[in-house]
């Protein structure tokens, strides 16, 4: 996979065409993207990199399905879902997406295990597949024997940790990370990327990852830069970093 | 998808099980108020109900003057022995007719004494005022003729003069009189109006008249009706008989009365019923506080889990999965709330109808509005609160810090 002919060696698995999104109307209005195309195959690992209001958290929302763009079209899998509506974007979400979050999210007070089943208790897997799943996506992340530590009993990483395995646990084809190094120092961070890698690479699972340090961007192998409500730079390099 | 909700609002509030527990304090309070208000009242009311039935059979009670309440009337002269007897006669729908004169009075037993009630009656009064004997005889149509000096004790007397020992054979001295107790009544408790009706001497009319009070006077003449026969159609011949015994013209107001005493303790127990329902109405705004109290926390729980929700909307939970979470937390909260209330009630009025000395008489409808209040209550209070929840944007949810 090599420069930005990468769109042609597979069937795109996301495709942006002209996507804006505009917040609010009249004098007012905020045009945070300004007309993005984007494509992504599957199996990439891809860093969205930019500044604060370049309009990578819009793009990831996006792209992420926790938003609609005001025009233009959003190919999921080959699929228009840029205009559907609530439910339609959740079943999404939960069927083909995982998220992980720079603050990790998980439910204070909660076991591991139960937070890594929450996801499949929404898809509505009985208890006996759940929980077998969900030791089967912690044991992936290397916390077998930490099943029933509840968050605040964990180390930032591996509070990171679990947040992948919730994640991973439905077998998503993208997984979107949103600077989930953010919280970490460097030792627990370059931890994290080698997990994200692994699963990039093991499981075929396309990564979105948006990210402020050059050091993670690194380990993707295609790094996507947004000024201004548009894509500045696309470069694609050998990841691993 | 509702088997799931209940899932995740039961952890959600394991999670939190001190908060948990004093949001469902309000819930707790209300219905226990509400069930032991609603108990003890129904207890009351049976007690008075018992005490009814056990007044006697269709007594009616007829004094002299004309009567403002309790303790008012108007002068106007006593019965006299021949006005009983011409009641007896002249009205065929009474049972029994039972002249008495009464007086307080102390009763001593070597160094006991007692201040009580001592009735001069005819043989026919245990009958009309449905007194059984526990004890030795009762007094005869005979004793009463000839004036005998004996007497039939109640309960409480023969417990404060007699204590342990028998009281039969024995004689107390009444005054001037010393009689021979001949009979020991049946305890009977308090009446409706709270005295009590074990506190009682009563001994023939004659011997009253003669040796206690040195008249003739009758003080109140106490009937019953017949078994299947109109108490107001004989309380109308009473009023016949005894209107004209008494000389009085047409345009004269009676100058006696006729008390039901089965209609004044009917009315009693209605007022006992109509409190209950006030103050079960009462608890039952503290049940809708209660209910304020879950929205309340509901709501703060919202926003200070407006993270969480973000991320659970993120992994793909639908709107309506949210909505229906926080609904169940709020279900849950309030129906469990009413369970341990329903507990709490049943224990403090068994304890309570012990102290207060009234029978236990369990509502079961009540207990079950109740819950089904409660429940209710969390629906009703938790909806606006798991709106808000379900409506929340991921987006900016996710943002919130």
């Amino acid at each position: 996979m090599n420069g930005n002919e990468s769109t042609s060696t597979g069937p795109a698995l996301i495709e942006l065409a002209g996507v804006t999104r505009v917040y609010g109307t009249g004098d007012a209005a905020v045009h945070a993207l300004g007309g993005v195309d984007l494509a992504i195959v599957q199996g990439e690992f891809v860093a969205v990199m930019g500044p604060s209001g370049s309009g990578k958290s819009t793009a990831m929302n996006i792209l992420g399905c926790l938003d609609t763009p005001t025009s233009g079209t959003y190919r999921f899998l080959g699929v228009e879902v840029g205009g559907l509506t609530h439910n339609p974007r959740a079943r999404l979400r939960r069927n083909y997406l995982g998220f992980v979050f720079q603050g990790f999210n998980l439910l204070n007070r909660t076991s591991a295990l139960e937070n890594v089943e929450l996801p499949l208790i929404y898809r509505g897997d009985s208890p006996g597949v759940r929980r077998a799943q969900a030791r089967q996506a912690l044991a992936q992340v290397g916390l077998t024997g930490w099943e029933h530590h509840t968050p605040g009993e964990l180390s930032g990483g591996q509070q990171q940790r679990v947040a992948i395995a919730r994640a991973m646990v439905t077998r998503p084809v993208v997984l979107l990370a949103d600077e989930p190094t953010g919280n970490l120092d460097s030792a627990r961070s370059a931890e994290i990327m080698h997990l994200l890698t692994a699963i990039n690479r093991d499981h075929g699972v396309t990564v979105i990852m948006v990210t402020h340090e050059p050091d993670m961007a690194a380990y993707a192998k295609r790094t996507i830069r947004f000024r201004d409500g548009l894509i500045e730079t696309d470069h694609s390099h050998t990841g691993g970093g | 998808m509702l088997w799931n909700a209940v899932l995740l609002a039961l952890r959600e509030l394991r999670r939190n099980t001190m908060r948990s527990f004093l949001t469902m304090l309000g819930i707790i309070i209300g219905v226990a108020a509400v069930i032991i208000l609603v108990t003890l009242g129904g207890g009351a009311t049976r007690q008075v109900t018992e005490q009814i039935a056990s007044l006697g059979s269709n007594l009616l009670m007829i004094r002299p003057g004309k009567h403002m309440g309790p303790a008012q009337s108007t002068g106007a002269a006593p019965f006299k022995l021949a006005d009983a007897e011409a009641l007896a006669r002249d009205v065929p729908a009474l049972a029994a007719v039972a002249p008495t004169a009464g007086s307080a009075m102390t009763a001593i037993f070597a160094n006991e004494n007692w201040n009580t009630a001592v009735t001069g009656s005819s043989e026919q009064y245990f009958r009309v005022s449905n007194r059984q004997l526990k004890s030795g005889r009762l007094f005869t149509a005979s004793d009463v003729r000839s004036g005998s000096a004996v007497c039939v004790i109640g309960e409480t007397v023969r417990a404060k003069l007699f204590g342990t020992r028998d009281p039969i054979g024995s004689r107390i001295r009444l005054n001037k009189l010393s009689c021979e107790v001949i009979g020991l009544l049946e305890a009977k408790g308090q009446s409706t109006m709270g005295s009590d009706q074990d506190d009682i001497v009563v001994i023939p009319l004659r011997t009253f008249h003669r040796r206690v009070a040195g008249n003739t006077d009758v003080g109140m003449i106490q009937v019953s009706v017949r078994d299947g026969e109109s108490t107001a159609k004989a309380e109308e011949a009473i009023t016949r008989v005894l209107r004209a015994r008494r000389h009085l013209s047409e345009s004269e107001e009676d100058n006696f009365d006729v008390f039901d005493l089965k209609e004044i303790a009917t009315m009693l127990s209605g007022t006992t019923r109509v409190l209950t329902s006030l103050l079960g109405a009462v608890a039952a705004v503290s049940l809708l506080v209660g209910g304020i109290g879950i929205m309340n926390i509901m709501l703060v729980s919202v926003t200070e889990r407006t993270r969480e929700i973000g991320t659970r909307l993120a992994i793909g939970a639908l709107e309506r999965e949210v909505l229906l979470q926080f609904l169940v937390e709020a279900v849950v909260l309030s129906s469990f709330g009413g369970l341990i209330g329903i507990l709490v009630a049943l224990g403090s009025s068994l304890a309570l109808a012990g102290v207060l000395g009234i029978p236990f008489v369990l509502n079961a409808p009540i207990v079950l509005i109740s819950f089904l209040f409660s429940a209710a209550v969390g629906v009703v209070f938790g909806f606006f609160p798991a709106r808000k929840a379900a409506r929340l944007d991921p987006i900016d949810a996710l943002r919130h810090e």
